[in-house]
């Protein structure tokens, strides 16, 4: 059983591709070794990586395939041998199997005998498995961005290949990869260590041979020994965190390859600054973490994780170094800022006309104008219904809520679109709902993310999104497949977490209302709500499909009350007795179905004679309007409490009455008192929906 | 600088001076852009100032400039180690390396009215961004092959760093040697920084610059048909073929591309207008690649 280790040695990998093509060169290594059968049944995969490497190591790997022995099947016995000599057939086929003829097999089948052939082929090594195909995987490796640097373009990679270290146990293996052949030398740290070659003796001292180049070839180890570095530089300012920021960690997990930490401070007056603006610098431009004090405020001090290890001095170089440049970035933002006040926000909706929302359709102005339109529709609506807001609020926050698209702040860091406005507002006195609605904008910018908490905000941001949604089904650019261009399922995804997570009585069709042109098919439009309101129950809350299709076969339209209604039937479900429930709802479903195939009549249930029919009929009747008035007042649990407690009387039906019965009378009042059942119980939900066991 | 120019002249660069048309970086003069197509190996080095109007800060913003300085590096084809030649280089400018963080992240670069592209790193100096290293892949719309490797060294935040100075106006660029008189950055450019900011901000005329962007574009576009009729023809001597003159053709295009980016700054161009005037610029770029690189093809056949 031997150890293979291959190492791709490469100019710096961008960060954002590298976890994505480790696990795959993984993955493609072994289920190669796999498909040439050199893995064995108890092997070990373990992938590594740094911004100069991708590299696997496999440990039981076969030397060389099993031999195997094949049957091939031939011409038929009496073609191939005449008088119990060969044929020129036989031969032939002795040939092609490249056997003698004298090795030849009689083969006994049902259809007649035939002639066959044992061919053994010999397995063959690894290493020449690994070097004539093991290339193709390395170079099908897919990255999002590809270059080419050799002349005549031979092959595209990420970045130009600069070594290969390929072994099996102590040997090199002879891969050649994009004009690379592999050898036993990697390299170590750019600075720490030199040019000079880092020689690997075997796949098992790889990681300790890296490790003494200043190189940690493990990824997971790079981001403990990262976390603790951060930990221990901060715990040199008293009661400080650094701030939680697990993306970043691994950003800069990816970027080095012997990590270390520095903390650094920036002026005081600084801090005056709003902190979104401060993080955005730091995290987003300059790759450091935030600090806070004991309170969760903003400290005046920065961490930045080093891909080297410096003395006292280097220390000092560069953390004045890194602190100089965030001063300048700072002082850039401070500088956007104060430009951006001589013109406040009132006075930029005119200037929206020069900035494109999308060709077709027109600049920010206009969707500004048509966002004020649907937020109105929807305002009305909301306030009907007794929502309590300032309407002229939502007015001036959907009039200036694009406004900060033409300032030199948002142009700067375009990921504080929204977040700019609301502070903009705020400092130009603009009022606390303004500034809230305009900031809150675009919550929940993910389905993790919490959605606006003010009901200015929630309006603004429904109008918005439905508005983009409408206008862009109008054009024809429905989201397909894995493409959604314009993020459309993100929108209609945050829709529906606003209405399930707010208090406005809006329901989806409403929503969709509001936006809609005589370009946009409405159908069109509540299909994907729809889709998005199943996708929020299954996906986000957890609900299981079944109870997802029975309540939104009831009614999709209202998503807080889906959201009870769910909850409900998920809750009821455990019972034995809404299981009997739901098995005989699916039978009256099969049955009324059957009866539409073959053109029974449906006729009144006051006809049915059998006492089981009868008291089905008593039952149902009684329980109906109790049943009604629950689902009116959204007592769910007690309604569906309350549709169990049909078990026996549903039972006893279906143990004792024929439904389909040959008389057509009585098979039609039959079909009408299960229909009436069904119809009348099936306003939570679609319990022939539900999964029985 | 004189050290980055040694530098890289010991590795075999031509050292060329700055070219003397406006350009908004150092990859649009003709000594990158039309250079690095066709297969012939060049190296060149050269300084070359940038015209950024929308970046005026009014000399007000200690880290922004409307001009700043560029040295630009082509290595065609790149030699294998030139990431390693590129570290030398910084020891080689005072940079010792030990002593700082380096880093190499990803940042591609394209220059779409150019036809322009190329994947590479911003490189990453103790947080500061030193160097743009692109592999340059495309040009005027075409494959290069062979690519070549593009270093561009933002010369003023180098010696800001350097000199550990926190505005680039107080950047020392002279020392008297008797009296240590010193002369900043600021005395020299500032007066030019301001008044370039209110020119191309406030001043610009803007129906003239469009007269002068039609004029030159006529001009370069009347070449351009002409240098298609010439290189269509059948009969055309090799000779005729030499000295038609792309290089003044490719000139035009750089003056329509400065006075976009003037009118740009001055808030002329819509976002609806902005497209199809980069529309007419590529046309004219691409177009002189597109010429200048059948007109290599038939020097080096003839």
């Amino acid at each position: 059983m031997a150890e293979f280790l291959i190492e791709i040695g490469l100019e710096e990998i961008p960060a954002r591709m590298i976890a994505g093509a480790e696990a795959e060169l993984g993955k493609r290594v072994q289920e190669f070794l796999t498909r040439e059968r050199l893995l064995e049944n108890d092997a070990t995969v373990k992938t590594y990586s740094t911004p100069r490497r991708l590299a696997v190591l496999v440990s039981g790997v076969r030397g060389s395939q099993a031999d195997v022995e094949e049957k091939l099947t031939g011409p038929s016995w009496g073609v191939a041998f005449k008088d119990g000599s060969p044929t020129k057939a036989a031969e032939a086929f002795a040939k092609k199997a490249g056997v003698a003829v004298a090795s030849l097999e009689k083969v006994t089948t049902t259809k007649g005998d035939y002639v066959g052939a044992t061919v053994k082929r010999a397995g063959k090594a690894a290493p020449e498995i690994l070097a004539g195909e093991l290339p193709k995987e390395v170079l099908a490796i897919y990255w999002a961005k590809n270059m080419y640097w050799r002349a005549g373009k031979p092959e595209r990679f990420v970045r130009p290949v600069r070594w290969i270290v390929a072994l099996l146990d102590t040997a090199v293996v002879p891969v050649e990869i994009a004009g690379i052949a592999a050898s036993n030398m990697s390299r170590g740290h750019r600075i720490l260590h030199g040019a000079a070659p880092v020689v690997i003796a075997s796949g098992g001292a790889y990681q300790s041979a890296l490790r003494d180049a200043k190189v940690i070839v493990d990824v997971a180890e790079r981001r403990q020994i990262i976390r603790k570095a951060l930990d221990k530089v901060t715990r040199t300012v008293a009661g400080a965190r650094w701030r939680e920021d697990a993306a970043l960690v691994e950003t800069v997990t990816h970027l080095t390859e012997w990590p270390s930490a520095i903390i650094g401070a920036f002026e005081e007056e600084y801090l005056s600054l709003p902190e979104e603006v401060l993080v955005t610098v730091m995290r987003d431009h300059q790759k450091y973490f935030a600090v806070e004090d004991e309170n969760g405020k903003l400290a005046p001090h920065f961490l930045a994780v080093l891909n080297t290890e410096v003395d006292e001095e280097g220390q000092t170089i560069i953390r004045n170094g890194n602190a100089r440049e965030l001063r300048a970035r700072f002082k850039d933002a401070r500088f956007f800022w104060d430009v951006d006040q001589k013109t406040p926000l009132t006075e930029r909706v005119e200037s929206l006309k020069a900035v494109t929302f999308q060709k077709e359709l027109g600049s920010y102005h206009w969707k500004t104008e048509e966002n004020l339109e649907t937020a109105s529709f929807l305002a009305e609506l909301a306030s009907k219904a007794g929502v309590k807001f300032d309407v002229h609020a939502l007015t001036s926050a959907v009039q200036l809520a694009k406004t900060d698209l033409t300032t030199e702040l948002v142009k700067e860091f375009t990921e504080l679109q929204g977040v700019v406005g609301g502070l903009y507002a705020r400092a130009q006195g603009l009022g606390e709902r303004v500034t809230l609605a305009i900031y809150e904008q675009y919550t929940p910018a993910s389905i993790e993310d919490s959605i606006p908490v003010s009901v200015e905000g929630q309006l603004l941001g429904l109008a918005d999104r439905i508005q983009t949604i409408a206008a862009m089904f109008g054009l024809g650019l429905q989201p397909t497949g894995s493409k959604d261009p314009f993020a459309l399922r993100r929108a209609a995804n945050a829709i529906v977490k606003i209405l399930a997570e707010s208090d406005l009585p809006l329901k989806l069709s409403e929503v969709a209302h509001s936006a809609l042109t005589d370009d946009v098919n409405e159908r069109e439009v509540m299909a994907f709500l729809r889709e998005r309101l199943s996708f929020y129950l299954k996906d986000v809350r957890g609900f299981s499909y079944d109870v997802v299709n029975a309540v939104l076969a009831a009614d999709a339209d209202d998503v807080r009350d889906a959201v009870a209604r769910a909850e409900a039937l998920t809750a009821a479900r455990a019972s034995a007795d809404f299981e009997a429930v739901s098995a005989a709802f699916k039978r009256i479903n099969n049955i009324l179905r059957q009866a539409v195939e073959k053109g029974f009549a449906v006729g009144s249930p006051d006809a049915v004679k059998a006492p089981e029919a009868q008291r089905l009929k008593d039952a149902a009747g009684a329980l109906a309007p109790e049943v009604a008035k629950l689902r009116q007042d959204r007592a769910y649990g007690e309604a569906l409490g309350k549709i169990a407690t049909l078990r026996p009387v549903v039972d006893a039906f279906f143990d004792k009455v024929m439904v389909l019965d040959p008389d057509e009378a009585v098979r039609g009042a039959h079909l009408g008192l299960i229909d009436g059942v069904l119809k009348g119980f099936s306003g939570i939900a679609d319990f022939s929906e539900i999964v029985t066991s | 600088m004189f050290r980055l120019q040694g530098f890289w002249a010991e590795r075999g660069c031509v050292l060329q001076q700055p070219y003397d048309v406006e350009v908004g970086a150092g990859t649009m003069a003709p000594e990158t852009f039309l250079r690095v197509l066709g297969p012939k190996p060049y190296r060149v080095g050269y300084a070359q100032p940038s015209r950024r109007p929308a970046d005026g800060r009014y000399g007000e913003n200690p880290n922004r400039l409307f001009k700043h300085t560029q040295f630009q590096l082509i290595l065609k084809p790149p030699p294998v180690n030139v990431q390693e030649l590129y570290l030398e280089s910084l020891e080689a400018i005072g940079i010792d390396l030990k002593k700082h963080d380096l880093k190499f992240e990803e940042d591609n670069w394209e220059w779409p009215a150019g036809g322009a592209w190329g994947v590479g790193w911003q490189v990453m100096l103790d947080g500061l961004e030193i160097t743009q290293f692109t592999y340059f892949q495309q040009c005027g719309g075409m494959d290069l092959d062979p690519m070549c490797a593009e270093l561009t060294y933002g010369m003023e935040r180098i010696a800001k760093y350097l000199q550990d100075v926190n505005s680039i106006y107080d950047i020392v660029w002279a020392r008297d040697p008797e009296t240590g008189a010193e002369m900043t950055y600021g005395e020299v450019r500032l007066a030019e920084e301001l008044q370039f900011s209110v020119y191309n901000f406030e001043d610009a005329d803007v129906p003239r610059l469009w007269e002068h962007f039609n004029s030159y574009e006529a001009e370069a576009h009347a070449l351009l048909v002409k240098a298609g009729e010439l290189f269509g023809r059948e009969d055309a001597s090799a000779t005729e073929k030499k000295r038609f003159p792309l290089l003044p053709t490719y000139e035009l295009a750089l003056k329509c591309s400065n006075l976009f980016n003037i009118l740009d700054a001055r808030g002329a161009i819509s976002v609806t207008e902005r497209v199809g005037v980069i529309g007419r610029i590529r046309a004219l770029a691409v177009g002189t690649a597109k010429a200048w690189a059948v007109q290599q093809a038939a020097a080096a056949s003839s």
